[in-house]
């Protein structure tokens, strides 16, 4: 009587032990599903550029002719408003995020600064293309601009740089702080010369994360207005003459690579949309590069810093 | 940092170059043409500092003000919109034909299309990322968690443009060998391949809520005899209960507001419907369809889009007010 129970006891226990096996298959086929999905997009998008992946594809103008077109102006394009987003994006989410962190009081104008950063963070980005369309390019004249396409993305990304501002100081300890109160350095002083260079690793992982954000955002630019089609380029940055440098290249118009997918992916013939393959595969290529090298920051960092 | 450049004075000195606070007792009593200076040097370094720390201030205002633009321009340009539309005929009304001569503003058109789609990318996005975050946070090995977060945040990382490709081009073809009848823009696969994206947003915020839940309480399931599955489904789901809710929240809000994807393979015809299998026209690929094309600044059509936004822009808020309740919720719990 008594082994027979204990008979049925183990094969109870037997029972659900088995659905701990049942469910850690089923986890790890969820997780195929997303890593299998990525790697199915990656592969779709080499196959079918492969072709057109050629050192031409990156020295050509678009072009009526598919088998013509490349991404000269579009690439071009990218890398001018990356540079505007980059110097309005950076310098104001890492003030923010030392502001935030070493100098706000306690009181409802911090409060109101945090919730807000928070709620920025959930808006959809076609939203803040609307902003731009409204408050640059027609309150402030700035046009259908590189200059109102980088600060577009600038506002958009704001919020990712100050939170990796913020989480990289408060991982420095306050002993380091007190440490420099102590032989007299005032406030801005231990920021400089120890807030920030101990936080530059955190902060930059932040700053590329938001880039490779940035890079990607169609729906904002499309809405702010940016051109579909451009065979020329926005006036060069650098001249030949004094004083060497000019910004007429911010108010130009202008072309970005999500665009040029779009404007290729919509068109009916199989062959723009190789083309379309073709680039999607170099902005994936970037983005997926660009987080790589911050989830490889993120590591060394926790790493080496033993405080 | 002037500390460092300046050349060192005699220690005694030294130690009463404090800024901030009472002086020191031992300080040497200002009189004299070196008293003068140091206390002319205190002065601009402290006006040094005030000015750094206004700077930071109005920094970290930018933010605010990007949200009063938001809600300015989208308030501003809607309140035109609604002196030529009644607000009633904008929310009942069933056909959206803004730039016909017959014009009709319907929200509801744009918003069936916004929900069927994000229905469907949370049919798929729920599940996955549920089951995923507890295998993470329950199962799997710290090593294997390790590897496979990051490359979860891929998937949210890659553009949504090239998502949109991937829609139209690959899993529409694939669905319409399951379905024969499905016509190359639909809302499934749209809404399929959008909730692949949001997998890890899902999964990475159900798998935090699910780590806050004490050690102790699956420590005490364990002892009762209950198995890992058990202990998981059991005891730390409906412990972190609130905060599964917050993930599926910011999870429909980004469905929500997802543009490119809809815009590339649903469609941009505006339809109302709740069938899946139909293309549609959602709020976000309407705004992108009026600015790709050329409508003078000022004319009703270019109002609709902020009409469009701030309903957006409400639902979104909505949703992220919901899940920031509920997350502050689950955090207070324990």
């Amino acid at each position: 009587m008594m082994r027979q129970d204990a008979a049925e006891l183990r094969a109870l226990i037997a029972r659900h032990k088995r659905w701990d096996v049942v469910f850690g298959v089923v986890g790890l086929l969820c997780l195929a599903v997303g890593l299998l999905t990525f790697a199915a997009l990656f592969v779709d998008m080499l196959v079918d550029g492969y072709a057109r992946l050629r050192p031409e594809f990156f020295t050509e103008f678009p072009s009526r002719r598919a088998g013509q077109a490349g991404i000269l102006s579009a690439w071009i394009g990218t890398t001018m408003v990356m540079l505007v987003t980059a110097a309005v994006a950076v310098p104001l989410g890492v003030a923010a995020g030392i502001y935030l962190e070493e100098y706000a009081p306690k009181n409802w104008v911090t409060d109101v600064i945090e919730i807000n950063i928070g709620n920025l963070a959930g808006v959809p980005s076609i939203v803040y293309g609307l902003l731009a369309l409204g408050l640059f390019v027609y309150e402030f004249g700035l046009g259908q601009s590189v200059a109102t396409a980088g600060l577009t993305l600038a506002l958009l990304i704001l919020p990712v740089v100050i939170v990796a501002t913020r989480e990289a100081i408060r991982a420095i300890p306050g002993a380091i702080r007190e440490a420099a109160y102590a032989l007299g350095a005032t406030k801005w002083q231990v920021v400089q010369g120890h807030i920030l260079p101990y936080s530059t690793g955190g902060i930059l992982t932040g700053v590329i994360i938001g880039m490779a954000r940035a890079i990607g955002e169609t729906a904002p630019i499309i809405t702010v207005g940016a051109l579909t089609f451009i065979a020329f380029l926005p006036p060069s940055p650098v001249g030949t003459e004094f004083p060497f440098l000019n910004f007429e290249w911010l108010m130009s118009p202008f072309t970005v690579m999500p665009i040029q997918i779009f404007n290729w992916t919509s068109r009916p013939d199989p062959a723009f949309q190789a083309n379309a393959a073709a680039a999607g595969f170099i902005l994936v290529f970037m983005t997926l590069a660009m987080n790589g090298l911050a989830i490889w920051l993120r590591y060394r960092i926790r790493r080496n810093i033993k405080w | 940092m002037q500390a460092n450049t300046l050349p060192l004075p005699p220690r005694r000195e030294r130690a009463g170059e404090r800024v901030g606070g009472p002086l020191p007792l031992t300080l040497p009593s200002p009189r004299g043409g070196e008293g003068n200076n140091r206390l002319a040097h205190r002065a601009s370094r402290r006006v040094k500092e005030r000015l750094i720390e206004a700077i930071l201030f109005l920094a970290a205002l930018v933010s605010v003000f990007t949200t009063l633009g938001i809600v300015y321009i989208l308030v501003s340009e809607s309140l035109v919109f609604f002196r030529h539309v009644p607000l009633w005929d904008f929310l009942t009304d069933t056909q959206w034909t803004p730039l016909f001569d017959d014009a009709h503003f319907g929200i509801v058109v744009l918003l069936s299309g916004t929900l069927v789609s994000s229905g469907v990318a949370l049919a798929v996005a729920i599940p996955l990322g549920t089951v995923i975050a507890i295998y993470l946070s329950e199962f799997a090995g710290p090593r294997l968690r390790e590897t496979v977060k990051p490359m979860l945040e891929l998937l949210s990382g890659v553009p949504t443009i090239v998502y949109g490709y991937f829609a139209l081009l690959f899993v529409t073809p694939l669905l319409q060998k399951l379905i024969p009848e499905l016509p190359g823009f639909n809302l499934l696969s749209a809404g399929i391949v959008m909730g692949i994206m949001i997998i890890p947003t899902v999964s990475s915020i159900a798998e935090d809520a699910m780590r806050a839940v004490p050690m102790s309480l699956r420590e005490g399931s364990y002892a009762m005899g209950a198995t890992r599955f058990q202990t998981a489904v059991k005891v730390v789901v409906p412990a972190a209960f609130s905060g599964l809710l917050a993930a599926y929240i910011l999870g429909i809000s980004r469905a929500v507001g997802e543009t490119m994807i809809l815009a590339v393979a649903a469609g941009m015809q505006p339809n109302l419907t709740w069938n899946p299998l139909e293309p549609a026209a959602t709020i976000t690929a309407y705004i992108v369809q009026v600015a790709l094309g050329d409508l003078p600044h000022g004319s009703v059509g270019y109002q609709t889009i902020f009409a469009a936004g701030l309903t957006l822009m409400l639902i979104t808020l909505l949703f992220n007010i919901l899940a920031y309740w509920l997350r502050k919720r689950y955090r207070e719990t324990y």
